[in-house]
């Protein structure tokens, strides 16, 4: 089994909000991340796949189609939007890195073929990243 | 679902690596330049991960202004700015970055109970890491 992991940047705003909760429980909770008019971030994408090596090709995955699949499901999808109004599944889900990182997941995970996915790594800063398995 | 959370830190500290079960000699040629008495300091960062299902009310495994309150008081307080050998922790053991990483894994252990403690990740120099995660397997 030979593990491969490709890196990808997107920069995106977000806010965090909880419509369930009270103004007060909301700006307690998530401090200075509730302004509703966001905040941004530079975010660094690690996407590894698993799986064993074609003989004739020498590939675990063609980068070119995993670069590609990464392209279309996710960065076009995340990089320069404001998460939680122009992405389907953060109109009900908070964009958190917890969230963010399984939706890269989610998105990813149907479109791949040949490999298999192992992990979603999402930096939200150099500071601060979640790891996603799919689990 | 369930999602593993790091937060990365910095503290500056001072040890000196001597074991006193040994002779000046050994000492010497065990730690070298590392034996020097007067001690020597690292930037050391640490990375903290935690794990746990996602909040669907919150979309956390933990708030991260817990955690960082807890690592502030209970860790970089301790050890930031100190020099390591005249600690509690190291009056039985050395306090190589083996042992320091233990500590630290131990004291969020025991008093961090807002998630599950995956593992514990200690940067010496930016040339050699520890990592530690108890009695589980530390995983990639």
């Amino acid at each position: 089994m030979v593990y491969l992991t490709r890196k990808a940047e997107f920069s995106a705003s977000h806010y965090y909000h909880n419509p369930e909760f009270s103004p007060e429980e909301n700006r307690r909770l998530f401090g200075k991340c509730n302004n509703p008019n966001g905040h941004g971030h530079n975010y660094t994408l690690e996407v590894t796949v698993k799986g064993e090596v074609d003989p004739r090709s020498g590939f675990v995955v063609d980068l070119k189609q995993l670069k590609e699949i990464l392209n279309r499901e996710v960065l076009d999808a995340l990089d320069h939007r404001f998460l939680n109004k122009e992405v389907p599944e953060f109109a009900t889900r908070i964009p958190t890195t917890e969230n963010i990182a399984i939706s890269v997941w989610q998105r990813l995970q149907s479109r791949l073929e040949r490999a298999q996915l192992h992990r979603v790594r999402v930096y939200e800063t150099p500071d601060l990243f979640v790891d996603y398995y799919g689990e | 679902m369930k999602a593993h959370l790091t937060r990365r830190y910095w503290f500056s500290a001072s040890h000196r690596l001597h074991s006193d079960s040994m002779s000046p000699e050994e000492n010497q040629r065990t730690y070298g330049k590392c034996n020097n008495p007067h001690g020597h300091g690292h930037n050391y960062a640490l990375e903290v991960t935690v794990s746990g299902p996602v909040d669907q009310a919150t979309g956390m495994v933990c708030n991260l202004v817990d955690l960082d309150e807890f690592v502030q008081g209970q860790i970089l307080e301790r050890f930031g700015h100190e020099n390591l050998n005249t600690l509690a922790a190291f009056r039985e053991c050395v306090p190589t970055t083996e042992n320091l990483c233990r500590e630290i894994f131990e004291v969020l252990q025991r008093g961090f109970t807002a998630a599950h403690l995956d593992k514990v990740r200690l940067e010496e120099t930016m040339m050699n890491s520890f990592e530690y995660a108890g009695d589980a397997e530390v995983r990639k």
